[in-house]
């Protein structure tokens, strides 16, 4: 399968005086142009990490990065600085969490809109800031001529969001990174910034992964899933796929916590228990298994003695599970669904 | 912001007067007879009590206090009193407003004293806030870029080196080995740059300019260091990073505007509290600026001289600060008020 982004056993990891904390530890996955990947984890699985490395943000820092990230054939670990750099930007994007945070205080949105793509672009600033406008007015900015001369503070958190994404998409990447671009965001908000994202996205035929640990926003936006859990992809496969027959307990914990408006809203949510693992010293084995409900399906100690391959699930060929559970999905029908969502359970 | 800086300097004139009144409090509270002081060892009670007509001090402080702020305003004429200036027109000194006083000891009034010392003290400070400001951001930068090496371990060491040696070592050091001994530099003297011109000002300003520089320098190396550290761990780098920016863009557009703009505040307070403190340095290179003038007003008693100093340099302190806190919403957009 030749895709447009194919990433092979990404390693992040970081040196430090207690140890090595590995980030992410053996990532693999494909992105074909014009498509969406929903990376999806709690905080600290690795997500951001991993995304991090493909824009080359590792460099000349601690981090140790390993693997293959070959964008449209060439690995981006293996050019050089400079190259990296000039691709930044221009093949690659990035938009980030907190659009105050992620924007310079200082400096006019148009300014740093038009940096972008003056960086890539040997134009001048009149030019820089046209396009700027040009750009500010496609993410649905009103009056985005006299906007452009605004400081971010005095962009309302979604209509700074609708800035970054300009900032990001102005060269026209051929892949974009959203690292949670919603999570700032109040709900209705973060429904226009999704529809705002796939439309450029249908326009500028971009890839698009999309980071957060809102499986709402993937169900919506992408067609793969890949799951992460302490810097390992845990479940992979198309959403729809991962969302209506997940075959990895992690997967479930996560689908057991998202609120369901449509059925009974006095229904518990129900957490996942215990928190995320020490990166520095995960658990051993399967480093989910300290919080797994259903280690007891796994006969003997293989939960925490084997970390479990990331084999072919049960159904198809393309999903992918890291779990030592041999009949995840009776497990799913008969004891996980009933309790996420009993109505569904009578329509199967 | 008109209003802004009309409210602040309304504010610094009432903070102003409150000095006044307690610096003249202050004086008559101690239990010298300033009289006494002014007139001399060999007084009889009948001259010094002349001299205490002629001064003022005769009359209630609160009177006095009064006095010197219509001079202030008006302008005054010494000696003080009515009758003695009737006696001896010819001995009588004008003092046109702002008048800050008359000094019997060096028999010239405060504001032809500090009309003297000013531009040299003005001078120095200034040119030791060039020196320490770029070497302090330059140095503390660059020690920040590569921070955990040798350089940046070797420049903290050495500011902290500098700091360590108090003002007098350095400026004698600087004076007896670098200009005299080795005649690396002409001794400095200052030369208005009147006489002169900029270049033998310049000359004259540059070791009692670097011994200040040395000092002061100190700080602001590691308070660029730990800003423009603190600056690289911003979202905003990591964005600017994500643009394809170069690292020298990313480092002076991105990371630089945001850690030197605290900056600003200390400098502005660091230059207006070295125009009256910069006494050692002065003593050492024997330029008679405002902080040699305030300690020789200080051991001689001369409270016209000393009222006439706190004010000026409380005045510095206070205007300072309105253009910090202007140049700070020139700096920072966010300040910007509408």
């Amino acid at each position: 399968m030749s895709s447009f982004l194919s990433v092979r056993d990404l390693k992040v990891h970081f040196p430090t005086v207690d140890g090595v904390v590995k980030a992410t530890d053996g990532l693999s996955f494909d992105l074909a142009k014009g498509k969406t990947l929903g990376i999806v984890g709690e905080s600290g699985s690795g997500k951001s990490v991993s995304s991090s490395a493909i824009l080359g943000l590792h460099r000349n820092t601690t981090a140790q990065v390993s693997g293959e990230i070959l964008l449209d054939g060439v690995d981006l670990l293996k050019v050089s600085d400079e190259e990296m750099r000039r691709r930044r930007g221009k093949d690659v994007a990035m938009i980030f969490q907190d659009p105050l945070s992620a924007m310079h205080p200082y400096y006019t949105v148009g300014n740093q809109i038009g940096e972008a793509y003056r960086v890539h672009h040997d134009v001048s600033r009149k030019v820089a800031k046209a396009r700027a406008v040009e750009m500010l007015d496609r993410v649905g900015i009103p009056q985005p001529d006299r906007r452009v001369d605004d400081y971010p503070h005095q962009f309302s958190g979604g209509m700074r969001q609708r800035a970054m994404i300009a900032m990001g998409l102005i060269n026209n990447p051929g892949l974009l990174i959203a690292d949670e671009p919603t999570t700032a965001l109040d709900v209705t908000v973060q429904a226009q910034i999704l529809d705002l994202l796939q439309d450029l996205q249908r326009e500028f035929e971009s890839g698009v992964i999309i980071i957060t640990h809102d499986l709402g926003v993937v169900a919506e936006m992408a067609d793969d899933v890949l799951v992460m859990y302490a810097g390992r992809a845990v479940e992979y496969g198309t959403t729809k796929e991962i969302l209506t027959h997940p075959e990895m307990p992690y997967t479930w914990g996560l689908l057991s916590s998202v609120p369901d408006v449509s059925g009974d809203t006095n229904a518990a949510l129900v957490p996942i228990p215990g928190n995320p693992p020490s990166l520095l010293s995960p658990p051993s084995g399967c480093p989910f298994h300290p919080r797994c409900q259903h280690k007891d399906k796994v006969e003997g100690d293989l939960c925490s003695t084997v970390l479990p391959e990331l084999v072919p699930g049960t159904r198809t060929e393309g999903h992918l599970k890291r779990c030592h559970i041999t009949n995840p999905d009776v497990v799913f029908e008969r004891e996980v669904l009933p309790e996420i969502a009993p109505d569904l359970v009578e329509e199967r | 912001m008109f209003a802004y800086v009309i409210r602040r300097l309304f504010i610094g004139v009432i903070l102003l007067l409150v000095m006044s009144l307690v610096t003249f409090v202050l004086f008559f509270a101690s239990p010298v007879d300033p009289g006494r002081y002014a007139c001399g060892k060999n007084c009889s009670p009948a001259q010094i009590k002349q001299t205490n007509k002629a001064l003022g001090y005769s009359k209630p402080v609160v009177e006095q206090w009064t006095d010197f702020l219509k001079g202030v305003v008006a302008g005054r004429q010494y000696p003080d009193d009515a009758e003695l200036r009737a006696a001896a027109p010819q001995l009588v000194t004008d003092c046109p407003a702002p008048c800050l006083g008359y000094s019997v000891v060096n028999s010239t009034t405060v504001n032809e004293e500090i009309k003297e010392a000013f531009p040299v003290s003005l001078s120095l400070a200034l040119a030791a806030l060039v020196m320490w400001v770029t070497g302090g951001v330059i140095f503390g930068t660059i020690a920040a870029v590569r921070k955990g090496s040798i350089v940046d371990r070797g420049i903290v060491a050495a500011s902290l080196v500098f700091y360590a040696f108090p003002a007098f070592f350095i400026g004698i050091f600087l004076l007896k080995f670098v200009a005299i001994k080795w005649q690396l530099v002409p001794p400095p003297a200052y030369t208005p740059i009147a006489e002169g011109g900029p270049g033998l000002w310049l000359q004259g300003l540059l070791l009692p300019g670097l011994t200040l520089a040395l000092l002061y320098m100190a700080g602001y190396v590691r308070m660029t260091r730990a800003f423009v550290l603190e600056s690289m761990t911003e979202d905003y780098i990591r964005t600017a990073r994500a643009k394809g920016l170069k690292n020298r863009r990313v480092l002076i557009k991105h990371s630089m505007r945001a850690a030197l703009t605290p900056l600003v505040t200390l400098i502005g307070l660091d230059f207006a509290g070295l125009m009256g403190g910069a006494i050692i340095t002065e003593t050492v290179f024997n330029y008679n600026g405002l902080g040699k003038l305030a300690v020789e007003a200080n051991l001689t008693y001369d409270l016209p001289t000393i009222i006439g100093l706190v004010l000026l340099l409380g005045s510095f302190v206070i205007v300072a600060n309105i253009i910090v806190d202007v140049l700070y919403a020139v700096i920072d957009p966010r300040v910007r008020v509408g």
